[in-house]
């Protein structure tokens, strides 16, 4: 008779001790994630306060490095010139990336459909990539003036390269058995290539994609500054010719806001796209 | 008595290499009765996967005559008379369990299922998935993986079920389970099926024929028929006649190799 209200008694008290567990738990998680974001500010808010001391103790000239306090007033006193500036930027280095990574798509597709294409060509690619930037920027500029073109085919050969060798790797490492697979199912060739090479290679692609989102706004920096009166690229110059030293650092933050806010944005369509695990992709 | 499922005649496969030539299979002959379970098991290196992909039409025989389903292996191949289930379940990560078996229906020219065929959601039902369609791989277990790998093998109701160590890669108690399910799953289906092993108790209980294979080169070391009645659970494992039947196996196994 007393045995059943004894064991739902301890049924309870077990039911508490996990619930209690539970909270804890989530307590401890929510601590974690608080701690997440607010080490990094603090990581950010000491460098700022470092940078504030040494120029007031070593009393820095503003000519030379100016305090965080000018970069600051710079940048709300002269938002307006900024803004005008990132605008030619941000769309040379938004039309190099999809111009570099759509050829870049396509000629990976065309080497792994055409192996001897590859061998005939990747050599080429190369030797072109080991060009430097600052020594590219130059010669497109001569051939292709002084306009958006060239700082947007700097942008995209700089976006190229990594993607090609991503995509490639993607389109092929595929597992020899998916392959086997899709040979049993007597799949063409097309067939294979969208329904698996694809999309096993987006991951790669996005991997590539990442990278290319700031090295596209380092493209168009480097470009502007060769030839051009507007655009980040000349505001860097026009200030340090100038020993604006808040307008330089004020448009180095601007610059490097945009790089970090592409970047975030292709972050957050690969987790749109990629929701599964690769399962070869380390 | 009908044409057999599987006829192969003095088949040999030689894999060429800059260094050496290399005979997977030599002059290996042996045939599959429709509705037939036949385990090919060996040692690794004897060349059973490579038989097994002989028949699959995924590799062209050196020398020698196939028939499949009375057709060659392509035409069998062609005609989705073939399910193949591959030793990692291989499929594709971005597609859900449903949309993995679905795949058959979206190439090769097969957009619908024949009349009467089970459907993908059936499939998934008959392999004891019913309620994962839309887990995606990376969130199965290894053994569910496979069992989608053998629903989508089955779908399109093939006559001829080919599979390669589909469990070798699972713990045993997952292993003993799908041995079981597949011997249901055969008998509901009534498919032949070619099954490769290099594991004498998974070849005996699952088989009513095993054709045992030695390596260096691949070749035929014996031929059994396993005469255990056709309802077996695992406790048959314990039996006198199995015992006796898998101790054949080893001495036919220590023979072929050296």
């Amino acid at each position: 008779m007393t045995a059943i209200p004894e064991t739902s008694l301890i049924a309870t008290s077990r039911e508490q001790s996990i619930r209690s567990a539970e909270d804890a738990f989530r307590e401890e998680q929510r601590r974690r994630r608080i701690r997440g974001r607010v080490l990094p500010v603090i990581g950010i808010a000491s460098l700022i306060g470092l940078w504030a001391a040494l120029v007031y103790v070593l009393k820095v000239p503003p000519f030379v490095a100016p305090s965080p306090q000018l970069v600051a007033f710079t940048l709300v006193d002269r938002w307006g010139v900024l803004m005008t500036n990132l605008l030619p930027t941000a769309i040379e280095a938004i039309s190099g990336f999809l111009l570099g990574n759509l050829a870049a798509i396509l000629i990976a597709t065309a080497f792994v459909h055409k192996k001897s294409l590859e061998q005939a060509f990747f050599p080429v690619v190369v030797l072109l990539n080991t060009i430097p930037v600052v020594a590219k920027a130059p010669i497109l500029v001569l051939l292709l003036g002084n306009g958006m073109e060239p700082k947007i085919a700097i942008a995209a050969l700089i976006c190229f390269f990594p993607t090609l060798v991503n995509m490639v790797r993607g389109l092929e490492s595929v597992n020899p058995q998916q392959l086997e697979l899709m040979r049993v199912l007597s799949a063409s060739k097309s067939e294979t290539f969208f329904k698996l090479r694809l999309p096993n290679a987006v991951p790669y692609l996005f991997s590539a994609l990442k990278i290319a989102a700031s090295t596209a706004v380092i493209g168009a920096i480097v470009g502007e500054w060769i030839g051009s009166n507007t655009g980040i690229g000349a505001l860097i110059i026009q200030s340090t010719y100038n020993f604006d030293s808040a307008m330089l650092y004020a448009t180095v933050i601007v610059g490097s806001a945009f790089s970090v806010m592409f970047f975030l944005t292709i972050t957050l369509i690969e987790r749109l796209v990629v929701r599964w695990q690769p399962a070869n992709l380390h | 008595m009908h044409a057999p499922a599987v006829d192969c005649h003095g088949v040999s496969v030689r894999f060429l290499s800059e260094r050496r030539t290399v005979t997977a299979l030599e002059d290996v002959s042996f045939s599959v009765q429709p509705g037939g379970f036949t385990s090919l098991l060996g040692p690794s290196g004897c060349g059973k996967s490579t038989l097994l992909r002989v028949v699959a039409d995924l590799i062209a025989p050196s020398e020698g005559q196939i028939s499949v389903l009375g057709l060659s292996p392509e035409e069998a191949r062609k005609d989705r008379s073939l399910g193949f289930v591959f030793q990692d379940a291989a499929l594709l990560p971005w597609r859900t369990a449903l949309q993995n078996v679905e795949l058959p229906l979206e190439v090769g020219g097969r957009r619908s299922l024949p009349t009467g065929a089970a459907t993908p959601r059936e499939l998934l039902a008959l392999v004891g998935l019913a309620g994962w369609e839309n887990s995606y791989p990376h969130e199965l277990s290894g053994g569910m993986r496979q069992r989608v790998a053998i629903a989508r093998a089955l779908l399109g109701g093939p006559r001829l079920l080919l599979m390669d160590e589909p469990f070798g890669a699972l713990d045993e108690i997952t292993r003993d389970r799908l041995n079981e399910e597949l011997r249901r799953i055969w008998a509901e289906t009534g498919a032949t099926i070619l099954f490769v092993t290099h594991s004498v108790y998974e070849a005996v209980f699952l088989a009513d024929q095993v054709l045992v294979l030695a390596a260096n080169p691949g070749r035929v070391a014996a031929v059994e028929t396993i005469d255990l009645p056709r309802d077996r659970d695992l406790l048959i494992r314990d039996t006198a006649a199995f015992v006796a039947i898998a101790a054949r196996m080893r001495t036919h196994l220590g023979k072929g190799t050296h």
